[in-house]
């Protein structure tokens, strides 16, 4: 994967949070304070901007000015969260990526996600998509899978991650004053972790 | 939704002009959406930063001067500022006697506020301490919840906290003071009926008529418990009653006692409120030192209270009672 191909991946992200922001805005309605499709929606857009206005030259700068956007214009938890993460990414990325490579970097984001919010698998955030995606992407490497095939799985295992969150309780976030009434919807961090993964499936499965 | 604004979009560069028109004494830097002390760094004086989603006015720029915060940074409606306006506000205020962040605890803010003392960290020699505020006695302190929220304390700690700093107390002694406000005081609030925010067009949640909301917080979130509506003496037990079994505030100098106006409530209901929770107090054997009656931390247009109730003691009653002018308090000056 070379950088073009990350920036066709992030490209795709912000197409999908955009095209489903009525939904991550309806879920975050639900269970805490409905603005997470609007928040996501104008970093991603920056993000873009950013990307047309002065192209990256190397995977490791392209997560950088991703993160520190991300950072700059979402606010709320999900700034800090996913800026975080890009952060952690770019100081993991190599120049040029194989999947194996890819892996390394997903991890370290989900590191930094972990280390920034402090949450743990089952607290309904989006840790809960996102580690069994890690986990399924370094296996399916580990197993000697496709490139296609090792993203599919991880975009798969961030679904099931996802659908997972709807009976849990959360114990984060704005969404666990609700208690036992947060149960019922899936959580919406969680919602918009599936998208870049399944960007991640669709953009750079075909590179194998 | 009936609101004097224009676009939704511009509600809040709006009113930071109109805040910056009405109140020259302070400074408006709009770029980044961050209102300074006029005189702005004072030179050996710690600095105070505070800044929180908006919506809740006058908290915080109409805290924003002498004896109070140095600088504020306004959000989007009820969404944590980022950490680039705390950057700008902590550089803008730094005296060289380091900088205080004032952090309500929230996900957000508390995230935010991490990320921007990281960030002032790696670009200068400004030495910042956090202080989180976590009052809320509605929310349950464990593992599973992301901590009580702060809310009505936080006007406290800013007036007292902002005293100790104009008083030349270090950084270390200024936080020392802000953290004791913030374990000595408690909090519970009740809605009547839910704020509108201007992009969603319609009431946060529905209540009826009919029904009150007991616990909520200041955004919108929900409560407790959903009651029938009743008499201010039993809303004020429902209150006040949460709050002394969560701290034993006998046997000091009595309470700061403050009762909040969520927005919407009227001036003569406060006063009401006020009436009722001091005859709990005394009813408890517990004296009112001070007070503070008034929307200082509202929730938009919701209609409702809070209680704030301080454990008062002589440090904390001598700079409760210093100097200060602000636009939104304002007295001994």
């Amino acid at each position: 994967m070379e950088t073009k191909d990350l920036d066709a991946w992030l490209r795709e992200f912000a197409r999908l949070v955009t095209l489903n922001k009525e939904q991550l805005t309806e879920l975050d309605s639900a269970i805490g304070d409905g603005d997470h499709g609007f928040n996501m929606d104008r970093g991603l857009t920056a993000v873009v901007a950013a990307l047309d206005a002065e192209p990256p030259d190397s995977p490791s700068a392209l997560f950088k000015k991703v993160g520190m956007t991300l950072i700059s214009k979402v606010g709320g938890a999900s700034g800090p969260l996913y800026g975080t993460a890009f952060l952690r990414m770019a100081a993991s990325a190599d120049a040029s990526l194989d999947v194996a490579g890819f892996a390394k970097v997903l991890r370290a984001g989900l590191d930094g996600v972990v280390a920034r919010g402090k949450a743990v698998p089952g607290d309904k955030t989006m840790v809960d998509a996102l580690t069994p995606a890690v986990d399924a992407l370094d296996a399916a490497v580990a197993a000697g899978a496709s490139q296609k095939e090792a993203l599919q799985a991880a975009a798969e295992a961030a679904e099931k991650g996802r659908e997972a969150t709807v009976p849990l309780v959360a114990h984060k976030g704005r969404a666990s004053y609700l208690g036992e009434r947060s149960a019922g919807h899936a959580d919406p961090g969680a919602t918009s972790v599936t998208l870049l993964l399944t960007a991640a499936a669709t953009t750079l499965g075909d590179d194998a | 939704m009936k609101k004097l604004i224009n676009d939704p979009a511009n509600v809040i560069d709006e009113a930071l002009r109109g805040f910056a028109a009405a109140h020259p004494e302070v400074r408006v830097d709009f770029e980044n959406r961050v209102v300074l002390r006029g005189d702005a760094p004072v030179q050996g004086k710690v600095g105070l930063v505070s800044g929180g989603g908006s919506g809740h006015e006058p908290l915080h720029a109409g805290f924003v001067g002498l004896g109070m915060l140095d600088a504020a940074c306004a959000g989007e409606i009820f969404t944590s500022p980022v950490p680039d306006q705390m950057v700008a506000a902590t550089k803008g205020v730094d005296g060289g006697a380091g900088v205080l962040h004032i952090v309500k605890n929230y996900t957000g803010d508390v995230m935010n506020f991490e990320l921007a003392a990281e960030m002032v960290d790696a670009e200068s020699g400004i030495q910042v301490t956090t202080v989180v505020i976590d009052d809320d006695v509605a929310v349950q302190d464990s593992l599973y919840t992301a901590g009580r929220r702060g809310v009505g304390a936080t006007v406290l700690v800013e007036k007292i906290a902002g005293a100790a700093a104009e008083e030349g107390q270090s950084l270390t002694e200024v936080a020392e003071v802000a953290r004791k406000v913030n374990a000595y005081a408690r909090s519970m609030g009740l809605a009547l009926t839910s704020g509108t925010v201007p992009a969603a067009g319609k009431p946060t949640f529905d209540l009826p008529d009919d029904q009150m909301e007991v616990g909520i917080g200041i955004h919108g979130e929900p409560g407790r418990r959903r009651v029938p509506v009743a008499p201010a003496s039993e809303i004020a037990e429902m209150l006040v009653s949460p709050i002394l079994s969560d701290l034993d505030f006998t046997g000091g100098d009595g309470v700061i006692a403050f009762v909040n106006g969520m927005g919407a409530t009227p001036l003569i209901e406060l006063y009401l409120m006020f009436n009722e929770v001091t005859q709990l107090l005394a009813k408890a054997g517990i004296p009112v030192a001070r007070s503070l009656v008034g929307p200082y931390i509202t929730s938009l247009d919701m209609a409702g209270c809070s209680v704030t109730l301080l454990k008062a003691d002589d440090e904390i009653l001598r700079l409760w009672d210093a100097p200060v002018n602000t636009p939104a308090l304002r007295r001994g000056v």
